[in-house]
């Protein structure tokens, strides 16, 4: 047992030293009912060759990215993380520390998480962020949950173009709570018409609209004359970003007047990861930061007056307040808030700002692509780094026959949407840095066999 | 002494990356580009951002030199009650990077997905094999996501029978997430008392039950307790649990003490969630990303969120939609979790196997009982007998010194330890609560416990500066936290 | 008069106006208050309403109104300078003022001498 430093002495010696007949002396509180008289019949235990050879033959079965074409997106984004980002959050001291409850020895931590927020706050255009949350879609139902405590008032809008995955789990983790989600249905063709409806909805019971810009398939607009009519209402606006590269191109959302920004961080500093572990982000304005979910790090001083960081404002959370609690939540991402924020000092504003330029033109080739085949209805207009097409056929079935074919051709709306009538031949498709000539021709190529 | 720079030796100051960074700097290459016709539609980002760049040789520099102003488990013992910080092996981080299992979008199709969905599969069945309970989900994003899942099951299947009821009981010894959640559900919350041997009260919970009936959902019980004790009366609490139709939510944070010994679903519990951050090892990264699957009982099995996972013969998939063809109560994440954790946690259960996890138990319940032992008689323990996987100590043996716990535990800092948990369980008078690990050797804990009691005597004796100004030799005093809630600044701004 | 709640809220009354704080033992036993919520002027509350937040870096507690009415002024100078709470929660650091509705729910709070012993009994 390589992880156990206790040899069969060592723990004789010590049961002696306390008085102990034998280790069952020390769970002698556990009812004799509950105690196991035999084995579980599980495998026991296995070497480190073991154990890489094992894991080594799962990803054998799998068919990862880096083997091929790859076009997938929608909530997930395969971008270069340079190699510094990996070895730096692999130092111990960043990796097998805890929450930095004991400041004056987690000054590493507290001062990564100051600056983390201020990225975050200069990135959304907003005025203030948390130290993360999960992800982006359980950070969504936390705007929901905060608008109303903002405005106490209980319905929230929810954009048809918003991923149909966080409109789920918003649903979800509001099902119990008297907050009531107006979902919206998609519209992958035509942008303006969800605008209208969420318009059309809104009224003096509203607390917040969420629109997710880009949005779910890939569409961008101005939110400006959006949130003016949202905060005529005396609602707020909560706008869901999920493709974090897009901050580096695209006008804020602080700047167009969204209240509170979540984004999926995962893009900075993150790998795909099959889904998790991501990086919720978070921010909203200075005077709402009270009813802010999530830990917040301050800056301050010590006793001799030398600048540094503690946690602060945690009356807000559940181990102060319990059942009054802002959230329930109690860790954030710490660790992939770190890959993010290391990936944002090596990028820098000049960095951000050529990596989000480059996506978009790897998106315009990808466009252009797609425009080439004559039975594909290309949907954007104004977009980012991802673009929505229609198919003469359902997207599932053509996705399955590319894999075949070594190409990851993108996510079937059907997927995100189950159940939604109008989104069956709707596929979407993502570019970035990443992606080479080569692709786009081998994409091009795919397609017209898929189709024909 | 005083130095020019500030610097003390290799303790190096390091000023916030605003302050040493600048807009032009950058630490990547990205190609340039040649003007093209965007498709942005007029929405391009105008001003500048404002977030300042460093070359990769200043990057390293900036972080490296923040790395060593952090406690961490690979220094030294980390004894946080409740937390589990053991060691974490790098073989997990290896898994978790092979390339083959890391660079997987979570929406390929499944057919290009049968390695991670294995991954998925095989520790669903060492969690329900471990805890002897029939299902699992394995979303939920960390303990707290954990609980909301359980109890939301909880709640679907009383919703199912047509009466959700009103109140979730919960002991004062209870984190702090257990209460915070029950609200979430939509549940009151209802208090009850622990006894001076620091159980539920078991008399008192069952005059509480026959008065409140079934306006009772469900009882939230950490087992083994936040006190570092076993739950004795788990069995018959159980039972009149059951008896009125409510479900038991056991909060599993401390499932450490107890793996490969005793099945959580012998007990009675419904639905637990297991810390993968800490019982199978996962790191904590200064405060997560965790990791918080949910097992169930055959009664709330049918309520498990999506997705979930389908076997069809060898082939596996997801059942990822809300389409009212099962009575899955929703979804709590987008996608499918925490993979990453799962390769990691699935990498600790493999390497120890049955018989590792049940020695992970014994030592874990072993090293906190040598502890309580050899410090009991110059501190004060909270109950009397053995303990599990934690020692609970008050601050009784402080009366009249000057000392407070906290002052005892900064005190700790320069004797070169992690404190352990504080004033917390609220149950008990400044609370000390430590939990070793198993991962601690005996000449650690010896070291440790010499060290406490040492402290325990100057407190004794008055060396009360020793305590009260501590930490003394961190890389900061104490840090005025009144000021920073009275004032937040939340971030950098250019002055 | 001066009358305290179970709450550890004072009353200092003049004729059906009163002024209302936390007590010393209040403001000792949360620490240093870091955040004071306030309720709207004009706003009406009945007795034992929740009427404001207190928070210091370790605790939050919320502050019951001990008799009903409607709030007449709140305590501006707290706004600058929450360090009164703590230094003077008798007098500098007092809550806010409201117009008491019913005199008689004056009679179920304590004076001075029986909140005196009822602290007693709580340490």
């Amino acid at each position: 047992m390589r992880y156990l430093p206790l040899t069969d002495r060592d723990r004789k010696e010590m049961l002696k030293s306390i008085n102990a007949a034998g280790i069952n002396d020390l769970y002698r509180d556990v009812p004799k009912e509950a105690w196991l008289n035999e084995p579980i019949g599980l495998p026991n235990h296995a070497s480190e060759l073991q154990v890489e050879r094992h894991f080594q033959k799962l990803a054998d079965q799998n068919q990862a990215a880096f083997s091929g074409p790859f076009f997938v997106g929608a909530g997930a984004y395969r971008h270069h993380v340079p190699a510094s980002v990996d070895h730096l959050i692999q130092r111990g001291e960043f990796l097998t520390s805890y929450t930095p409850y004991q400041p004056e020895i987690s000054q590493g931590t507290l001062q990564y998480l100051f600056e983390f927020q201020t990225q975050v706050a200069l990135l959304t255009g907003m005025d203030v962020a948390n130290a993360s949350l999960y992800d982006g879609s359980t950070g969504c139902a936390e705007a929901i949950l905060m608008a109303q405590r903002v405005t106490r008032r209980r319905q929230a809008i929810l954009s048809g173009n918003l991923h149909g995955q966080y409109r789920d789990v918003a649903e979800t983790v509001t099902q119990f709570t008297d907050e009531k989600m107006d979902k919206l249905e998609p519209c992958p063709e035509n942008p303006e018409q969800d605008y209208e409806r969420i318009l059309r909805h809104l009224n003096k019971d509203t607390s917040c609209v969420v629109v997710q810009n880009p949005d779910v398939f890939g569409h961008i607009r101005d939110l400006t004359p959006l949130a003016e009519a949202v905060h005529e209402k005396g609602a707020l606006l909560v706008v869901v970003v999920t493709e974090a590269v897009s901050f580096g191109a695209l006008k804020s959302p602080g700047e167009m007047g969204a209240d509170i920004v979540v984004g999926e961080g995962q893009s900075i500093g993150g790998g795909l990861n099959f889904g998790g572990p991501y990086l919720g982000l978070f921010a909203t304005r200075d005077q709402f930061v009270r009813q802010m979910p999530g830990r917040l790090c301050g800056e301050t001083v010590d006793e001799q007056g030398t600048r540094g960081y503690v946690l602060t404002l945690s009356t807000r959370e559940q181990h102060i307040r319990r059942e009054k609690a802002t959230s329930n939540i109690c860790t954030n991402s710490g660790l992939t808030a770190l890959a993010f924020t290391i990936h944002m000092t090596l990028l820098g504003e000049k960095g951000i700002r050529a990596l989000a330029m480059l996506n978009h033109k790897k998106a315009c080739e990808l466009r252009d692509t797609l425009k080439g085949i004559p039975s594909i209805e290309v949907l954007n207009k104004a977009f980012f780094n991802e673009i929505s097409v229609k198919l003469p056929i359902p997207a599932a079935a053509v996705v399955e026959r590319l894999a075949e074919i070594g190409i990851l051709g993108g996510v079937p709306a059907s997927r995100i949407f189950p159940g939604v009538d109008n989104v069956g031949n709707i596929l979407i498709l993502a570019a970035t840095e990443l992606n080479e000539e080569s692709d786009f021709k081998a994409l091009g190529k795919g397609l017209k066999e898929v189709l024909k | 002494m005083s130095t020019y720079t500030g610097n003390r030796g290799l303790d190096i100051n390091e000023p916030l990356l605003f302050e040493i960074g600048n807009l032009e700097r950058t630490g990547v290459e990205i190609p340039e580009i040649e003007d093209f016709e965007n498709a942005l539609g007029g929405l391009e980002r105008s001003g500048p951002i404002g977030t300042p760049g460093l070359s990769e040789p200043e990057t390293m520099r900036h972080f490296t030199r923040l790395s060593r102003k952090n406690f961490a488990i690979d220094m030294g013992i980390f004894p946080l009650g409740s937390c589990t910080m053991k060691h974490n092996p790098r073989l997990n981080e290896k898994m978790a990077r092979i390339p083959g299992l890391s660079d997987i979008h979570p929406l390929q199709p499944f057919s290009t997905v049968q390695g991670s969905l294995g991954v998925m599969k095989e520790l669903a069945d060492w969690l329900t094999g471990l805890t002897g309970m029939p299902a699992v989900a394995l979303s939920p994003k960390a303990g707290a996501n954990g609980e909301l899942c359980g109890l939301m099951a909880i709640r679907a299947a009383l919703e199912d029978t047509g009466n959700a009821r009103e109140f979730v009981l919960i002991p004062e010894s209870a984190h702090g997430t257990n209460p915070a959640t029950a609200a979430l559900c939509g549940y009151k919350v209802k208090s009850i008392p622990v006894n001076d041997k620091g159980r539920v009260d078991l008399d008192a919970f069952l005059r509480e039950l026959d008065e409140m009936g079934e306006t009772i959902a469900a009882i939230m019980l950490t087992n083994p307790n936040t006190c570092g004790l076993f739950e004795s009366d788990i069995i018959k609490i159980a039972d009149a649990v059951h008896n009125i139709g409510a479900y038991f939510y056991c909060d599993g944070a401390n499932f450490n003490a107890i793996v490969g010994k005793i099945r959580p679903g012998d007990l009675g519990i419904d639905a637990m969630h297991i810390n993968l951050h800490k019982t199978f090892s996962t790191p904590h990264g200064g405060g997560g990303p965790g990791s918080g699957p949910v097992v169930f009982s055959e009664a709330l099995a049918p309520f498990v969120p999506v997705p979930y996972l389908v076997a069809d013969g060898e082939k596996l998939s997801l059942k990822e939609a809300l389409d009212g063809t099962d009575k899955a109560f929703g979804r709590l994440t987008a996608f499918h979790g925490q993979m990453g954790m799962y390769i990691r946690a699935l990498s600790y259960i493999m390497s120890h196997g049955e018989d590792g996890l049940r020695q992970v138990a014994e030592d874990a319940v072993l090293n906190a009982n040598y502890i309580l032992e050899h410090l009991k008689d110059v501190m004060t323990p909270s109950f009397d007998g053995p303990c599990m996987h934690e020692a609970l100590f008050d601050d009784r043996f402080l009366k009249g010194t000057g000392v407070e716990t906290l002052d005892f535990a900064k005190a700790m800092i320069d004797e070169g330890f992690h404190p352990m948990t504080m004033y917390f369980p609220l149950v008990v008078h400044g609370a000390i609560l430590i939990e070793p690990t198993e991962t601690e050797s005996k000449r650690t804990l010896d070291q440790f416990i010499a060290a406490l009691r040492d402290l325990a005597k100057a407190a004794r004796e008055g060396d009360v500066e020793r305590f009260t100004k501590a930490p003394h030799l961190a890389p900061m005093k104490r840090l005025d936290e009144t000021a920073a809630a009275r004032n937040p600044v939340l971030r950098w701004r250019e002055s | 008069m001066i009358k305290y709640s179970k709450d550890h809220e004072w009353i200092r009354v003049d004729g059906d106006q009163g002024v209302v704080g936390i007590s010393d033992y209040a403001q000792e036993s949360l620490g240093d208050i870091v955040f004071v919520e306030l309720p709207e002027v004009g706003a009406s509350f009945s007795s034992k309403d929740e009427v404001a937040v207190v928070e210091s870096v370790k605790a939050a507690s919320e502050i019951y109104t001990p008799v009903g009415g409607e709030i007449t002024a709140v305590n501006k100078d707290l706004a600058g300078d929450l360090s009164l709470v703590n230094s003077s929660p008798m007098e500098g650091g007092w809550f806010y003022k409201i117009k008491i509705s019913d005199l008689s729910e004056l009679d179920r709070l304590m004076d001075e001498a029986a909140y005196n012993k009822y602290v007693e009994t709580l340490s």
